[in-house]
């Protein structure tokens, strides 16, 4: 069985988001970029399926500018055997990117797709679930556990919702998205540094794959959040309770 | 107004007489002590022996001290020898009400903090090793409160200790007895920033941390960084000379700090604020104040060169079997990461098993147990470019057998828990229960000598840990035991020291003297440069009012 693992590269977790000044995205020019942290997850749990022997080979592949294959070989470093990189400078919303892995599914046939549940920049927690349905396979999202049983086809995943855990049996293939608690990624060690570089990287476009990129939204403006106001001291309780009626009109 | 100057000034009066009348017997002490301490460093081994003698007989009875029939206060601190015999200087006042109005007067009444809680805050250190009983903390707002508050209790012989965030590690920042403690912390704003040179002139009480983030919109870093970053002043940085995480790149706050403001004990305002890189205009008096630990005068003002924040940084946590492969390794790093490498850090096994058992959410980043680990970080503008060069040295290293595994941060949040690890000792060593720490410069190929000459010497009374800077030759040695004993402390002192010295190391690499090691000045320098010393200190606070009972050898100074 192949996994194939969607990874994004998107910018690092730990950097402060700047919003352009013409507000027509976030600031990626001179700014670390990194593995989303949820899709770092989806490959973490499809490298300990092929470690168990549930699985021959591991796939990533990242949809973006040139620089995406940076993203790659940190997949590659962590264990991934192969990256395929869909080379596009236009920033894709979830349907197309939905679309692009559908049809690289078509061509490589794997038994999983792993993705994580959403990426950090967009939030949109689409991705997964659209590909899914362009497929017509059976998908479990938000999961927390995931148990394989390779004779029967089938594989359980607990999934966090409201209130608690849901556990789900789907038939394969099936797609996976991934949330926070499934597992603690590896590190990119050395020797795995060093055999990355041999590993292969096959570069497509989109139009190799026959996608149609027309995208039914338009991104107006981006914002930043507006700021909060600093508070103030008060000194008695006649103050506050006059500030709660006439300034905040809550009393 | 008019009436209030007029008061302020008849004060002055009151107790500027008082000082002229305390003044006299001062002079004798002056050329007492001198002459005492010149007595003290021509028998300078003689004298060495007899404080062994005396604290062997304290070592066996705790209790009986030579000094039980006097009635003068004593200072018992843990983990350290010398801080225990300390009389307080008897030549000092003791604060009065009407000192205390006379402060609410200049500060305001919400300003001057003889809260219990407050105060026994401020009376100890961060380790909880160290506590002093000062009735008294002043929070000036301005150099101009500083300088009247030192002006004051420099006429009415009032000890005080200057304090920043509290952070010191060796009592050098909390009081012994009861000095008026003065804090620096509502002193903090940033006063200018020049993007063009990136000099930054702030307010000594401004938080090293906040420093670092309002640096970071302008686009750059601070030339220091330190675990306690994030409670420590800028101001106490420069007092301690602090050293820290950049120094292998950045160097010294010797080199960094351009110029600074500074209150002498007299009152007097030092403006040597200068922002220019080059000043040969007579002697470069702020670096008296740079590392003198507050006992030449209070900084107020910092003017420092920051750096640009550069957009590529990397970070490699790498195992080493042995401290040769780790020195080798270094060696390696300057010649074939130079321009870009920025940290150098090392610690061993024992370090890295305590950070495992004491810390939540910290695994160890390599998968084999290794009995050193070394951090290294490069700093610099092509991101490509770096990591394929960090990459390339590693991947040579792996194969020369140098390293013998490693990892490479793939993401900041990975970096951040490389770095958590390293910097999480001092916490965990703090969970683990007493802890005995050395701060020794040595040259590389020793740093790890004296760990293992230590570990034999205590067998199972103690775990002995070593970690540090090793691109600055720094070693943080740690001996880490279930409770503070006087046995121990018997192995350890003058133990450490006398290794040190023998070595040519300093036995205050970057923490200071403080209370801890202020007697044991000489196992690092001659007694002509101490003598020098004395005399400067004596130039610039003849009353001696200026952090007491520290830097300086408590023999200097006796009553």
């Amino acid at each position: 069985m192949k996994i194939l693992v969607a990874v994004k590269r998107v910018v690092d977790y730990a950097v402060k988001i700047r919003v352009k000044p013409d507000k027509t995205g976030v600031e990626t020019q001179n700014v670390k970029m990194s593995m989303n942290p949820f899709c770092e997850i989806a490959l973490e749990e499809a490298l300990r399926i092929k470690e168990a022997g549930f699985a021959e080979e591991v796939i990533a592949v990242s949809i973006g500018p040139s620089q995406c294959v940076d993203t790659l070989r940190t997949g590659l470093a962590m264990g991934a055997d192969r990256g395929i990189h869909v080379e596009t400078n236009s920033s894709f919303l979830p349907l197309t990117i939905a679309k692009i892995l559908k049809s690289l599914a078509d061509v490589e046939n794997p038994g999983l797709i792993f993705l994580g549940k959403q990426a950090i920049d967009d939030d949109c927690n689409q991705t997964g679930q659209m590909v899914a349905a362009l497929l017509g396979w059976p998908q479990a999202t938000f999961a927390s556990k995931v148990v394989l049983d390779k004779d029967k086809n089938v594989a359980t995943v607990d999934r966090e919702v409201d209130g608690g855990l849901e556990t789900l049996n789907v038939d394969l293939p099936a797609v996976i998205t991934t949330d926070l608690r499934l597992n603690q990624p590896r590190y990119a060690s050395l020797p795995n540094i060093m055999k990355a570089k041999s590993k292969p990287i096959k570069k497509m476009t989109v139009q190799d794959l026959k996608v149609d990129i027309k995208s039914d939204i338009e991104i107006l403006e981006v914002t930043e959040p507006p700021k909060r106001k600093s508070g103030v001291m008060v000194s008695s309780v006649d103050e506050l309770i006059d500030k709660l009626k006439n300034e905040a009109h809550v009393v | 107004m008019m009436m209030q100057k007029l008061r302020r000034s008849g004060e002055l009066i009151r107790f500027g007489c008082k000082s002229l009348f305390t003044s006299r017997p001062n002079k004798n002490l002056v050329s007492r002590s001198v002459s005492g301490f010149v007595n003290h460093y021509k028998s300078k081994g003689k004298l060495f022996e007899l404080s062994d003698g005396n604290y062997n007989t304290e070592l066996h009875h705790p209790c009986i001290s030579r000094n039980l029939g006097m009635l003068l206060q004593q200072y018992k601190c843990f983990g350290s020898s010398a801080a225990s015999k300390i009389q307080r200087n008897p030549l000092f006042s003791s604060l009065d009400s009407r000192d205390v109005s006379y402060f609410k007067e200049i500060l305001g009444e919400k300003n001057v903090i003889e809260d219990k809680e407050r105060l026994e805050t401020a009376n100890t250190d961060w380790m909880h090793k160290y506590k002093g009983s000062s009735k008294l903390m002043l929070l000036p707002k301005n150099t101009q409160e500083v300088s009247q508050i030192l002006q004051y209790c420099d006429s009415r012989r009032l000890a005080v200790v200057p304090q920043g965030g509290n952070t010191g590690l060796v009592g050098g920042s909390v009081p012994v007895f009861d000095e008026v403690i003065i804090n620096v912390g509502l002193m903090n704003k940033v006063l200018a920033f020049d993007e063009v040179s990136g000099v930054l002139v702030c307010e000594a009480g401004c938080i090293l941390e906040n420093l670092a983030t309002f640096l970071d919109t302008k686009g750059f870093i601070m030339p220091l960084d330190l675990g306690a970053k994030g409670s420590c002043h800028i101001g106490g940085n420069v007092s301690t000379n602090a050293g820290g995480l950049r120094l292998i790149r950045y160097g010294s706050l010797h080199g960094t700090v351009l110029g600074l403001e500074a209150v002498t004990a007299n009152g007097n305002v030092l403006d040597m604020l200068g922002t220019l890189r080059k000043d040969n205009t007579g002697y470069d008096l702020k670096h008296l104040f740079i590392g003198s630990e507050g006992s030449l005068g209070i900084v107020t003002k910092v003017s420092i060169l920051t750096q640009p924040k550069l957009s590529s940084v990397n970070l490699a946590f790498i195992a080493c079997k042995d401290y040769l492969s780790c020195q080798k390794l270094l060696v390696e790093a300057k010649r074939n990461l130079g321009e870009i490498l920025s940290a150098f850090e090392f610690l061993d096994n024992n370090s890295m098993d305590l950070v495992l058992n004491h810390l939540d959410g910290v695994r160890n980043p390599v998968s084999c147990s290794e009995n050193f680990y070394i951090l290294i970080e490069t700093t610099g503008s092509d991101e490509t470019n770096d990591r394929e060069k960090l990459e390339a040295f590693l991947l040579k290293s792996l194969e020369k057998g140098l390293v013998s595994d490693g990892v490479i941060a793939q993401d900041i949040n990975q970096a951040s828990s490389f770095w958590r690890i390293r910097e999480g000792i001092t916490e965990a060593l703090q969970k683990a229960g007493a802890v005995y720490k050395y701060d020794l410069s040595l040259p590389v190929e020793e740093i790890y000598n004296i760990v293992n000459d230590l570990r034999g010497k205590l067998g199972d009374l103690a775990n002995v840990m070593g970690y540090g800077h090793l691109g600055d030759g720094n070693l943080h040695l740690n001996i880490s035991a279930a409770e503070y004993n006087d046995k121990l402390l018997g192995l350890i002192e003058p133990y450490v020291y006398e290794w040190t010295s023998k070595h040519r190391g300093s036995i205050s690499a970057e923490h200071g003297l403080g209370v801890m090691k202020a007697n044991e000045i000489f196992y690092s320098k001659s007694p002509e440069t101490v003598a020098l010393m004395a005399s400067i200190k004596k130039l610039l606070d003849p009353k001696g009012i200026l952090n007491p009972y520290k830097v300086l050898p408590h023999s200097l100074f006796s009553h």
